[in-house]
């Protein structure tokens, strides 16, 4: 009895031993796996980005935007001259049926538009924070770009928005 | 207040002129903060919407709208053609962000939302589902679908085909861009009529209205309560096309034998 005691508790220590290390499972949360969110860009809770380089604003619409619109067929985008303003909608994208508002998360006056884009608005979701950028604008007021978020706050925009 | 339904604000119309709805509709959308329904109970004239990117020399026999008559607008929302008359039924929805519980204000989730809304309605008639973009019975369309979305609502509508005349089917081309089902069926054989399948257009209407007090406390409204004699707060971009813009795209067109 106390030999096959000592074999079960043998046994029991054996399985426990060469059990796998069961690795805990990556959770990554169901929008990050869309998402990518260069750190070096400003963003806006309404899913736009922004990039500075001096006076000059690039803004376009986030991986995580393109992605949940679908496939991107019309972009009707502000001519050169236009003055757009931060919050306002400067910009409408046509996916699958629907007409999509894009805001401009600073002010200022549009200096350049996307003609790529405009002819091939798929470029949107082929490259949204390069070749799919929308406007560049020459900013009317750099302290607006302190209320934007930044990388690590539009992750958990995304997040907490339930996407 | 956990458990009590938005309002929705309820709009009947009858034959009320597409162009003058599609402008009533941007306007609720983009300058009030209230939950609506529009329900347009046929219209008239017939005339042609396209979306908000829709070219009249790719979608339409040009010569043949201008030859006719037929009025081309080209609206606020996204989505394709329709050719519309007194046997379409149109039903709009306007929602705020919240009026939905946990709904993400992007196409599919709005979409598959307005699925469950109509699944009541289509109760007992096989084969009702959302495929891809369009409500259809089995492989057959019934209603076109098209939305704009700004930052905290939506809006949503639908053309019903109750009835149709194929000859004025005849005024839309085939589209480059056909969900993959259509198999590029001509309109004819990929549409079908709601009045083969329901009893009655009232009784539809009614289960319409039943669907939304599912979801919503239903409000009667009138043309009146949507203001639209006021001044727009924003640019309006639903448009009627002139004789001379259809003109300039028959030059686009192959002359008709």
């Amino acid at each position: 009895m106390a030999l096959r005691a000592m074999a079960a508790q043998a046994a029991t220590v054996l399985r426990l031993s060469s059990q796998p290390r069961i690795a805990k499972p990556l959770i990554i949360p169901l929008s990050l796996r869309y998402s990518t969110v260069p750190e070096d860009l400003k963003y806006s809770a309404s899913h736009e980005w922004v990039k500075v380089e001096g006076d000059t604003a690039t803004i376009g619409i986030t991986d995580h935007a393109a992605h949940e619109l679908g496939d991107v067929v019309f972009a009707d985008l502000p001519e050169s001259g236009t003055s757009v303003h931060k919050g306002k909608p400067f910009a409408v994208v046509e996916s699958v049926k629907a007409a999509s508002d894009v805001y401009s998360p600073v002010s200022g006056e549009v200096i350049d538009f996307n003609e790529v884009v405009k002819s091939t608005p798929a470029t949107v979701n082929k490259g949204p924070f390069v070749e799919g950028w929308l406007i560049k604008v020459k900013l009317l007021d750099k302290s607006e770009l302190e209320s934007l978020l930044d990388a690590a706050k539009y992750r958990e925009h995304i997040e907490s928005s339930g996407h | 207040m956990s458990g009590s339904k938005p309002i929705m604000r309820l709009l009947r119309l009858r034959e009320f002129p597409i162009f003058q709805q599609l402008q009533v509709e941007e306007r609720l959308l983009r300058d009030t903060q209230c939950n609506w329904c529009i329900i347009n109970d046929g219209t008239a004239p017939p005339s042609i919407v396209m979306g908000i990117s829709g070219k009249p020399e790719l979608l339409l026999d040009v010569r043949a709208v201008i030859q006719d008559q037929v009025p081309v607008i080209r609206r606020f929302s996204g989505g394709g053609t329709v050719i519309v008359n007194s046997d379409t039924v149109f039903v709009t929805i306007i929602c705020n962000r919240d009026a939905v519980p946990n709904l993400s204000l992007y196409p599919h989730p709005i979409m598959r939302w307005t699925e469950q809304l109509y699944a009541p309605v289509f109760e007992g008639v096989p084969g009702f589902q959302l495929r891809e973009h369009d409500y259809v019975l089995g492989s057959l369309k019934f209603g076109g679908n098209a939305q704009s979305i700004i930052k905290n609502r939506w809006l949503h509508h639908t053309s019903f085909l109750w009835d149709y005349d194929n000859i004025q089917m005849q005024y839309l081309k085939l589209p480059s861009k056909a969900p993959s089902y259509r198999l590029a069926r001509p309109h004819g054989d990929f549409i079908c009529r709601l009045k083969d399948y329901l009893p009655s257009r009232d009784l539809f209407l009614q289960t319409i209205v039943s669907a939304l007090q599912v979801h919503f406390i239903v409000q009667g409204s009138t043309i009146d309560d949507t203001g639209q004699n006021m001044p727009s707060k924003s640019p309006r971009t639903t448009k009627i096309l002139t004789s001379v813009q259809l003109d300039s795209f028959l030059t686009d067109c192959n002359p008709k034998v």
